[in-house]
């Protein structure tokens, strides 16, 4: 039985095209939810020093790529054949652009992943790894709640999200500042340090990523563009 | 250590898991207020000022209170379902409703100031101000020089002969025909074709100089190439003409008008940049129209 939701892209006179935008946006979540796990993956190989879930999230990231081509492309058709305007144009064009930012959010998972297998070697005493449990989890809810958002069409949710995304930027910050002292304290931490680093700045983008993806769900409701925008300006268009 | 998985949720919503705050939709009808337009109706430089208009066949009401300017130089499209209103509204603007006896129009409508509907008004002079195109080809069995030099005669815009010549000639180009009709302007003008015959059209109606051009869906008899041209067309003649377009294509509406307007069984529910129109419409009723939802 078709939800009110469904009802937002579903009542065409066509109901091919019903099914192609349904289809669209099945396919993103499920992109969405790979994605997630490839983070979510990524961090436990990291802290658990798992070589083989590490090799897993790379191989996976095929996956993810491929994904990307394949949405892109049902976008593309539903475009050439349908004409899509008002808030389908504004899905099939969110769509487009978000599943770039989940296939960069898969990027970073394998970033980290490849990182998880260079420390596992280095095999160190671990240092930063709190900080990257931390912040990982705070992106991780971020992107969790970015598709929650889109799949709800919740501006209110993606405003949200938005206003997370400085509190992501200072996390970082802190952590980094810690990583250096660690790195001064023995300059024998600094090839590890910065590795971690690299993990933290990978997490610290995918929070930018869910951020970007909030910027269009609002863009989806509301038909206001929201980038390059103050959040107090979000705020307002969200509020309307 | 502690696993990352006690704080991480890892499901991602599926889409019929939710229930979603989106209002119920309700009936057309009971969304759409009388007289009430949204967005930007009104324009700085009008050409046309009309205000509660209202227009009937017999007691049956075809326009209710509609109120809208038209500006200067700018092309404006009225799309709406069937049966809206949106033809007789453009009919409204040159009087082509005298001719049906049973049709009244009341309100204000100005044409530069001046009342359109004033009975001491010389109808034949405000047609020639006001042209039209109409949906189906139309041109006069007679030659390609004759349709075109067919209005600057009877108005007699022409003393000489080769001040019609040039008036023919000017209108062709305008109108993107000359190059290929010059060779045979002798022709008989009903063996073009149809993407031809709506040129022609367009460029009789444009030969007396109007200042308006209205245009009843005038591109839905014809094949996709004669369809770009005409469109190019208007693009051009915009330059110095104010055009009004009845489309049934939106996205011709799309692609050649300023603005756009949206009728709604007789009434204008909106009126926008038709940037704004087909990327974000502000109305529900619109938007349900342009994105295919009802016909």
């Amino acid at each position: 039985m078709p939800t009110k939701k469904d009802e937002v892209y579903g009542d065409h006179i066509s109901h091919k095209f019903n099914n192609e935008l349904m289809e669209l946006k099945t396919e993103f979540l499920k992109m969405g939810g790979m994605v997630e796990s490839q983070v979510e993956n990524a961090i436990q190989a990291l802290v658990d020093g798992d070589g083989h879930l590490a090799d897993e999230i790379r191989a996976n990231d095929k996956k993810v790529d491929r994904m990307e081509v394949e949405i892109d492309e049902e976008a593309t058709l539903i475009i050439a054949r349908r004409q899509p305007t008002a808030r389908d144009l504004r899905l099939v064009i969110s769509v487009i652009k978000m599943v770039a930012d989940l296939e960069r959010v898969g990027d970073e998972a394998k970033k980290i992943a490849k990182l998880a297998i260079k420390l596992q070697e280095e095999g160190q005493a671990l240092r930063g790894y709190v900080e990257v449990r931390h912040i990982g989890t705070h992106v991780l809810s971020m992107l969790h709640d970015a598709l929650d958002a889109f799949a709800r069409l919740d501006s209110e949710q993606a405003l949200r999200i938005m206003k997370e995304d400085k509190r992501v930027d200072e996390e970082y910050q802190a952590a980094a500042r810690t990583l250096l002292t660690f790195m001064m304290e023995d300059t024998r931490n600094i090839s590890r340090c910065m590795s971690v680093m690299w993990v933290l700045r990978a997490l610290e983008r995918v929070g930018d990523h869910a951020c970007n993806i909030a910027e269009n769900v609002i863009f989806m409701v509301k038909g206001e563009d929201v980038r390059h925008t103050p959040v107090e300006e979000a705020e307002k268009v969200v509020g309307r | 250590m502690n696993s990352v998985n006690t704080t991480i949720t890892s499901e991602v919503t599926q889409p019929d898991e939710v229930a979603v705050p989106v209002q119920e939709s309700k009936p057309a009808e009971t969304i759409i207020e009388e007289g009430k337009t949204v967005g930007k109706p009104y324009s700085d430089d009008p050409k046309f000022k009309l205000r509660d208009v209202e227009v009937f066949y017999g007691d049956a009401p075809a326009i209710k209170k509609i109120s809208l300017d038209i500006g200067r130089n700018e092309v404006i499209a009225f799309i709406g379902p069937s049966g809206c209103g949106k033809s007789t509204f453009l009919r409204c603007l040159n009087r082509m409703n005298d001719s049906i006896h049973i049709c009244r129009v009341k309100g204000s409508l100005q044409l530069d100031d001046h009342d359109i509907y004033d009975p001491k008004r010389d109808v034949v002079e405000l047609r020639a101000r006001v042209g039209m195109v109409f949906q189906k080809p139309n041109p006069f069995p007679k030659s390609i020089y004759d349709n075109v030099a067919y209005g600057p005669r009877i108005h007699g815009l022409a003393n000489r002969k080769s001040d019609l010549d040039e008036i023919v000639e000017n209108s062709l180009r305008k109108a993107g025909l000359w190059e290929e009709v010059k060779d045979r302007l002798d022709a008989n003008a009903t063996g073009m074709s149809g993407g031809q015959q709506q040129r022609l059209c367009i460029a009789r109606a444009i030969a007396v100089s109007p200042e308006v051009v209205l245009m009843d869906e005038p591109c839905s008899a014809l094949d996709p190439i004669a369809t770009a041209k005409v469109e190019e067309l208007i693009a051009e003649l915009s330059e110095s003409y104010t055009i009004v377009i009845v489309t049934h294509s939106m996205q011709q509406a799309a692609r050649v008008s300023h603005r756009t307007a949206y009728f709604h069984l007789g009434h204008l529910v909106e009126v926008n940049e038709t940037n704004k129109v087909f990327t974000s419409p502000e109305h529900e009723l619109t938007e349900s129209y342009i994105t295919g939802r009802f016909g």
